[in-house]
């Protein structure tokens, strides 16, 4: 039985994508580049959505790795609603968390987009998920309340920025759709 | 001459408000949910509604011609009965078109103090049988009864000649081996209760660990339940779905049922044939991309039914628990 | 008669395992002669196939039993589906001169209006449950074997006024889950109609063991079992305080006799409960004992600190 395809595009074709679209995506970016835009993911987020914490209730306080298997980076988020925070670091690094979540970067983004379901990643082992397993269970489901698109939601929220923002954010879902459906 | 059938009622699970309303967009007859409390079957972290939540969904999928239906199936302990009885309190001021129940206690109260509220026996009650069925529907005034994943389409047929209410029965999803409303697996490994708490292998006691050859090994509290190799499709780790050795198998199998989803979408003709006019989706607990895949592909099998041609059969595979589905005890006896 | 003023004693649960019938009749004959219990619980809860091999002995049995000063209450089938489960629960529930014991709800269709029991594989979790159960004839009401002590005391506390006794399981692997499927038949690769009634082979059940060696559950027939055997004697002075007058025991190949004799002991206050715990660990079957659900706690575990 075929798993479902989702091969990486080619390293060429990937970059020149990311290119277009905010700097948090682009890998080889200094950190230093990238935290600024994270910082403002992580406050649009508790201003805009507030109920999420409530969903939350005490996992907002704990720090969930969110690690990218195929960026050189790894995201630490804490939803903390005084303090909410998405802080990127080198994976050399090992940041300190409570639970970590990792899969490749599409799927990781389509998961928090509403698009794939979590459990049928888990299923096919494209989601790998340790530590606090609660925790995790509690991040998901109260992302999977967010109203429409996270990432719609967002990018518009970079203002000026967020034209090409979209348009490469849409680029990006066809282009794994294609590979998808390949 | 084709075929008539009585249009049944699309049942779809929702755990937030945001895949309630998902759930209707993609064709729901009616969405069930439960609160933020261990007052239904699937009270885990993140997820169901508050009070506030539930008025605003029924809002909107009363404007769609969209049910909500509210599981209050769990089993109050002595000493908490009053969670389960605001439960219902609120239930019925907020004006659900259905509460699901399965303790009898709970069916007591609600039929006494809301003779209008109309109650559906949930699945965790267990009745399985003409006889018990006719039992809750003459003590409570049962209208609909949510049957056990257990029986063939033959005797759901017979079942549907002998009693007095509704049928509806699951027909996607997570597949429990065990009688639901009679299991205590989980409270044996982790302390917490099917029952009484609302939860199956509560996430708290679930420990994935993923080996340097790529295995992945899956511990409910101290139990091991399985172990998969690199690459081999994973599930959930439910005790009912766990690999073991015993005398007659020393090899570790499946002792009472292997990874997979219920899937019944080539019976459902059988089904609406047999009586059933209520069609359920299993899943509060998964993502709005679970919700609308799997009730978009049942709106369209069921509208081809009854439009006369088969089925399409939407390939949900890649939503399925170990990526593998099966008509479960529903095809035939031989599944016991 | 309010639930204080009841006198305690020892009760013996059915068999719930496949024992060759002989075995089973003389099981009953000596419990008849020499255990110390009130209430005998007999007949075939668990499968209805099981049901035709014991058939022929029970008014043997139930003669004896009544000759040895027992209640004999018949124990109805706990998972109805196919014809001959209905059939059986029937036959049971119908039959003219015995008490019952409901295991299910198509039973409780056949008892409602007339006194019976209700089993612990019945939901009964709390008073407004005990209520209705009473007002439909409940006499005896024996608890879901996960409830904790807390529980069991407020169920017993808001029930006080009701004619119904509270039992407890004290003794025996725990029911832990029941299926339609036979998992029995199942781990000999077999199906429920083909099984051959391979569940003969294993009179106290089927181990099952984790991949990593750990022994964890006891397959019998459709019903999953605790590895371990609950044993709540140091409980019991406290569930007598609460209002549980029954206390049950869930037979083994064991001495029951001297079991129910210890446990007798206890609920009478003529043993002191931890001198009773140490003859029955001297007694101990080959696994470990368990009070965990009691304590509030996973119920494979064993714990020694007091609940009160």
């Amino acid at each position: 039985m075929p798993r479902s395809p989702r091969a990486e595009p080619p390293a060429s074709s990937l970059r020149a994508l990311l290119q277009n679209i905010p700097g948090f995506l682009l890998a080889a970016a200094p950190l230093a580049v990238i935290q600024p835009i994270l910082s403002r993911i992580a406050s649009h987020v508790a201003t805009d959505r507030p109920e999420l914490f409530a969903r939350l209730g005490v996992h907002a306080r704990k720090r969930f790795l969110i690690d990218p298997t195929d960026l050189p980076f790894v995201l630490v988020l804490s939803p903390d609603n005084n303090r909410p925070h998405l802080r990127a670091y080198r994976r050399t690094e090992n940041p300190a968390h409570h639970a970590a979540i990792s899969g490749k970067f599409f799927i990781l983004l389509d998961m928090i987009d509403g698009t794939l379901d979590g459990d049928a990643l888990f299923f096919t082992r494209d989601l790998r998920v340790s530590g606090d397993t609660e925790a995790v269970v509690a991040l998901r489901n109260a992302l999977d309340d967010f109203e429409g698109s996270a990432l719609d939601s967002v990018v518009s929220s970079f203002g000026p920025l967020a034209k090409p923002a979209a348009l490469a954010v849409s680029a990006l879902r066809s282009m794994q759709a294609s590979h998808r459906h390949a | 001459m084709p075929e008539t059938y009585i249009r049944p009622e699309l049942v779809c699970p929702a755990g937030t408000p945001a895949a309630l309303r998902t759930a209707v967009d993609a064709g729901a007859d009616a969405v069930y949910c439960g609160f933020q409390n261990e007052t239904n079957a699937r009270n885990f972290p993140g997820l169901n509604f508050t009070p506030a939540e539930l008025e605003q969904s029924l809002g909107y999928a009363h404007a769609r011609n969209a049910k909500v239906l509210l599981a209050v199936n769990t089993f109050p302990p002595a000493g908490k009965f009053e969670l389960w009885r605001d439960a219902v309190d609120i239930a019925a001021r907020l004006g659900v078109d259905a509460m699901i129940v399965g303790d009898m206690g709970v069916a007591d109260y609600a039929a006494k103090t809301y003779p209008n509220l109309r109650l559906h026996l949930s699945v965790q009650a267990g009745a399985s049988s003409p006889e018990a069925i006719r039992f809750y529907c003459q003590a409570f005034g049962i209208k609909r009864v949510v049957l056990p994943r257990i029986l063939t389409v033959a005797e759901i047929a017979e079942l549907h000649r002998e009693i007095p209410c509704e049928i509806e029965a699951f027909i996607f999803g997570n597949i429990g081996m065990m009688a639901e409303g009679r299991c205590s697996l989980t409270n044996y490994a982790t302390g917490l209760s099917t029952n009484m708490d609302g939860v199956c292998s509560p996430a708290a006691d679930v420990h994935y660990e993923d080996d340097k050859e790529g295995n992945l090994t899956t511990r409910l509290g101290p139990f091991m339940i399985d172990c998969f190799a690199g690459g081999e499709n994973a599930g959930y780790p439910t005790i009912c779905k766990g690999r073991y050795t015993c005398s007659a198998s020393p090899e570790a199998y499946y002792a009472f049922e292997e990874p997979v989803s219920l899937n019944l979408s080539a019976l459902l003709p059988d089904l609406m044939r047999a009586g059933v006019t209520a069609l359920k989706i299993e899943g509060r607990q998964r993502s709005r991309a679970y919700v609308k895949a799997v009730v978009a592909a049942f709106r369209k099998a069921v509208d081809d039914v009854m439009a006369g041609n088969a089925p399409a059969l939407a390939n949900l595979l890649a939503l399925t628990e170990g990526h593998r589905e099966t008509q479960g005890a529903y095809r035939s006896k031989a599944w016991r | 008669m309010t639930v204080q003023e009841r006198a305690g004693s020892v009760t013996l649960g059915p068999v719930l395992f496949n024992w060759q019938p002989e075995k089973w009749r003389d099981f009953y004959f000596r419990i008849a002669d020499e255990a110390p219990v009130s209430t005998v619980y007999i007949g075939e809860t668990v499968c209805s196939k099981r049901a035709p091999l014991i058939e022929p002995y029970y008014a043997a049995v139930a003669e004896r039993l009544a000759a040895g000063g027992k209640t004999v209450v018949f124990s109805s089938l706990s998972e109805v589906v196919s014809k001959l489960d209905r059939k059986l629960a029937e036959q049971i529930c119908t039959a003219e001169g015995f008490l019952v014991e409901a295991n299910d709800g198509s039973a409780l269709m056949y008892l409602k209006g007339r006194p019976h029991h209700v089993g612990p594989l019945m939901n009964v979790y709390n008073e407004a449950t005990v209520k209705f159960l009473a007002g439909i004839g409940a006499k005896n009401i024996c608890l879901p074997v996960e409830m904790p002590a807390k529980s069991v005391g407020a169920l017993c506390e808001a029930t006080r006024d009701l004619d119904v006794s509270i039992e407890v399981q004290v003794f025996g692997r725990q029911s832990l889950a029941l299926s339609a499927r036979c998992y029995h038949a199942r781990a000999h690769g077999r199906t429920k109609d083909s099984c051959r009634f391979v569940c003969e082979e294993d009179p106290d059940g089927l181990t099952l063991s984790t991949i990593d060696d750990r022994k964890f559950l006891t397959v019998n027939g459709i019903q999953t079992l605790s590895y371990e055997y609950l044993n709540l004697v140091r409980e019991v002075p406290s569930l007598r305080k609460m209002g549980v007058s029954r206390f049950r025991l869930s037979p083994h190949t064991l001495d029951m006799v001297g079991i129910a004799t210890i446990f007798s002991g206890v609920v009478e206050g003529k043993l002191a409960a931890d001198e009773a715990a140490a003859l029955l660990e001297a007694m101990k079957p080959d696994a470990p004992f368990a009070n965990g659900f009691y304590h509030g706690k996973p119920g494979y575990t064993w714990n020694t600190a007091s609940v009160h």
